[in-house]
């Protein structure tokens, strides 16, 4: 059977099982979008071709399916490039199709050449510029396999326009032939039995999970050996809900904002079992004071990871999921393990979590009144973005899957949110892609029509990506997305509050411009505005209902309200900060510093002071 | 100019890849974006024409080398890698230097490039084209005798190597497992 090279570029994304493509087309791209029309694949047109990579993203996360993409040439597949690095830090599997210019115009600076294999080889897990309509096949199964196996991530599929108009004799190949590409084997069985005696052996260990435990769909198996060990669980903010948040040995988020018990747990811990986890410098703090009497064990899919950061005692390049099998089985054929071994860690860490939960002063009269001479508009604000979480949590049916973007309302979204399943959690966790919600929230409906999915969104995020709303709109896609507009960079602000002298350079947006509700209103959705904490529920209902076109929410909230707990960028997660009215508290454990700062903005000198090394950006 | 390899943080990887368009700047692009230094580099297709082999000289001050090794197995189109140690393995390496020599020194010249098995490979009036084909430590040797006369050009290709076959010659394992306990 004779096929263009675009017919066989659509036949074998079918092939694949390919559902759904996100995509915007171009000139370059024009033959591969006329067997669209005909095909089984649903295509979701994009207003920006960064949308159609976030949307990919959030179709994977969800699904476990690699999310597929498709643009153009120059500019198209540079807009994707956002994405692209997004899913590579953060292990998403994508597929994205970019058209290129002729073969024979390629290095002649055509009219939207772009060096697209280039610019995206270092952060893609491996790219493809097609030169042979034959070869379409082979390498879109390639593309898939590279995707989807080992360590997820992106590929790039880059098609020249004469390649998708010449003709090949179709066919499907059987397999990949990449002789360099090896998934790892089976895990080492004497790493097992050496992980196995240090978790036996350990008094007061930790599990730190990381995304790499959803990836490898190993929760269950994460599960068993929570509650086979007794072993205190945080879960990364990549692998919340990776057990339920309300399971008695969860500890929540660590890192940089995670919580106080988290954080302290494992800085004090003899054994950290690392699974799927990057040692991240947002979850070490300071490498060298990081962990510092912990042994570790290691298990990552990724043979580079191991060792990274932190050398392990026990490293173990694996699959996650068959390896926390293997130690569970390693486990259980060395006997029982005395449940009382832990009790005094475990007692010591409930001691802990009691002592400094999450917290904010809920009626917002102490810090909003006092704070009111600094606000640009003049309005009294009641409303606490942590509030409105809240509210939101308890108010969304169970299995509703959250996407956040990046800054303060999504740290405030992970402290806040009870995770009670994998995979309902989806953000941008290693690159920090201001504007990853909106169209993440729109791929994770696509992918689960069935669950209802908000986006936590921070207005100036919002602003970055919110132009898909009219996608959603048009395509009949029922996301709902919650403002927490506080008219500024918020997070960025923090840090200039708390780094800078209160020096807010460049981060006032304004809560009023644009106008959110009429906005969201013009891109076909509903429009809610909030201003006070009653009015919360009702309009969090009101977008429950509706579930025929997108809701948007703008709720007005408090502009100085800050992250807590912080561990300074740069400083050793023994310095953590808690919240102002935790650290008026009785002194905290040993180690702990003692309250460095009154509460914020009583006078322009208070507030936390910089650490040694001040760092631009968050 | 200090080039050798002996030295503790100079490590010799031998690696296989695919003889595909673009394999060698993917390899740069991985080195120059996690920060590694190459010393030194030499490309090649292998006797089979599906594959190259890219001698690496790497400086790890930069970084582990074992971190470098398993980065660098990342890349979907590297097939293989091995570190050889200089004791295991068969260096060579090619130089080309024109040296300034006028009737007075050339005899000299010729001399010292004969005592290394060097070859002249052109000549002028004032100058000489010297080539030598060695092991990079007789290189080493050889170019610091040439600066005591001036030198006008000197090209040195970066080592190649391959496993020595005599008893302690066992391949390394492809790739050293990281942060094994062992």
């Amino acid at each position: 059977m004779e096929l263009t090279g675009a017919q066989a570029l659509v036949r074998s994304l079918e092939m694949e099982g390919v559902e759904v493509v996100f995509g915007l087309p171009g000139g370059a791209i024009l033959p591969v979008y006329d067997p669209i029309i005909d095909s089984s694949i649903r295509h979701v047109l994009v207003r920006h071709e960064q949308g159609a990579g976030h949307m990919a993203e959030g179709y994977a996360h969800v699904t476990g399916k690699p999310g597929v993409a498709m643009v153009t040439s120059g500019p198209g597949a540079t807009n994707i490039v956002t994405p692209l690095c997004d899913a590579y830090m953060d292990s998403v599997p994508i597929v994205c199709v970019t058209g290129q210019v002729p073969t024979t115009a390629i290095g002649s600076d055509a009219f939207q050449e772009a060096d697209t294999t280039g610019i995206t080889a270092g952060i893609t897990k491996h790219n493809w510029l097609v030169t042979d309509a034959a070869d379409i096949p082979r390498v879109v199964r390639e593309a898939f396999e590279v995707a989807t196996t080992g360590r997820p991530g992106p590929v790039v599929v880059d098609v020249p326009k004469d390649v998708s108009n010449a003709t090949m004799e179709w066919y499907w190949p059987e397999g990949v032939d990449l002789p360099g590409f090896r998934p790892p084997g089976a895990p080492d069985s004497e790493a097992v039995a050496a992980a196995a005696a240090l978790i036996r052996a350990a008094r007061r260990p930790v599990l730190y999970v990381g995304g790499g435990v959803l990836k490898s769909r190993a929760c269950e198996a994460l599960l068993d050996l929570v509650e086979l060990t007794g072993i205190p669980t945080v879960t990364t903010l990549m692998a919340r809900g990776a057990i339920p948040d309300s399971h008695p040995l969860c500890l929540g988020m660590p890192g940089m904002h995670g919580n106080y018990a988290a954080v302290t747990a494992m800085q004090r811990a003899d054994l950290l079992i690392a699974l799927g986890s990057r040692f991240d410098d947002r979850v070490t703090g300071k490498v060298s004071a990081f962990a510092p009497s912990a042994k570790v064990i290691h298990v990552d899919v990724d043979k580079a990871e191991i060792g990274k950061v932190r050398r392990p005692e026990v490293g173990i390049h694996a699959d996650c999921r068959e390896a926390i099998e293997e130690i569970c089985s390693a486990l259980r054929s060395t006997g029982r393990l005395d449940p009382s071994r832990l009790e005094s860690w475990t007692g010591e860490i409930a001691r802990w979590q009691a002592t400094y939960p999450y917290t904010y002063e809920k009626d917002g009269t102490h810090a909003g009144a006092a704070r009111e001479g600094g606000r640009p508009a003049g309005r009294p604000s009641l409303l606490k973005p942590q509030f409105v979480l809240e509210v939101l949590r308890d108010a969304t049916p169970p299995g509703t899957i959250l996407t956040a973007g990046v800054g303060q309302h999504q740290m405030w979204a992970s402290q806040y949110w009870r995770f009670e399943r994998p995979y309902s959690w989806v953000n941008s966790g290693g690159l920090g892609t201001m504007g990853f919600a909106v169209p993440a929230a729109i791929g994770a409906k696509v992918g689960r029509p069935d669950a209802t999915v908000w986006a936590v969104d921070g207005d100036g995020c919002f602003q970055m990506t919110a132009q898909e709303l009219v996608t959603a709109s048009s395509e009949q896609i029922p996301v709902k997305i919650a403002i927490l507009n506080n008219g500024y960079l918020g997070m960025v602000r923090q840090w200039q509050h708390m780094f800078y002298e209160e020096r807010y350079s460049e981060v006032y947006l304004s809560p009023d411009l644009p106008d959110y509700v009429g906005w969201a209103e013009a891109m076909g959705c509903i429009g809610l505005r909030v201003e006070a904490p009653e009015e919360v529920l009702p309009a969090i209902e009101k977008a429950n209902e509706i579930d025929d076109r997108p809701v948007v929410i703008d709720f007005r909230t408090d502009a100085m309200e800050q992250v807590f707990p912080m561990v300074p960028a740069g400083a050793s997660n023994d310095d953590i900060v808690v919240h102002p009215a935790q650290r008026e508290a009785e002194a905290g454990p040993p180690k702990t510093r003692a309250p460095k700062t009154s509460p914020p903005k009583t006078s322009a000198t208070a507030g936390v002071k910089a650490p040694a090394r001040k760092r631009r950006g968050t | 100019m200090s080039s050798y390899v002996g030295q503790p943080r100079h490590h010799l990887l031998s690696v296989l890849v695919e003889n595909k368009a673009g394999v060698l700047s993917r390899i740069a692009s991985l080195f120059s974006r996690r920060g590694y230094n190459i010393f030194s580099l030499a490309v090649a297709p292998t006797d089979n024409e599906r594959f190259s082999r890219i001698t690496i000289v790497v400086d790890v001050e930069s970084a582990p080398l074992e971190q470098v090794m398993a980065q660098l197995d990342k890349l979907v189109n590297v097939v293989d890698i091995s570190e050889l140690h200089p004791a295991e393995a068969r260096e060579a390496e090619l130089l080309l230097v024109t040296v300034a020599a006028d009737a007075t020194e050339r005899a000299q010249v010729i001399q010292l490039v004969g005592v290394f098995g060097g070859r002249i490979v052109d000549v002028s009036l004032t100058a000489l084209t010297v080539m030598l084909a060695g092991a990079p430590e007789s290189l080493d040797d050889f170019e610091e005798l040439m600066r005591s006369y001036e030198i006008v050009e000197l090209q040195r290709t970066g080592r190649i190597a391959l496993p020595r076959l005599d008893a302690g010659a066992e391949r390394r394992p492809r790739v050293r497992r990281a942060g094994h306990s062992s």
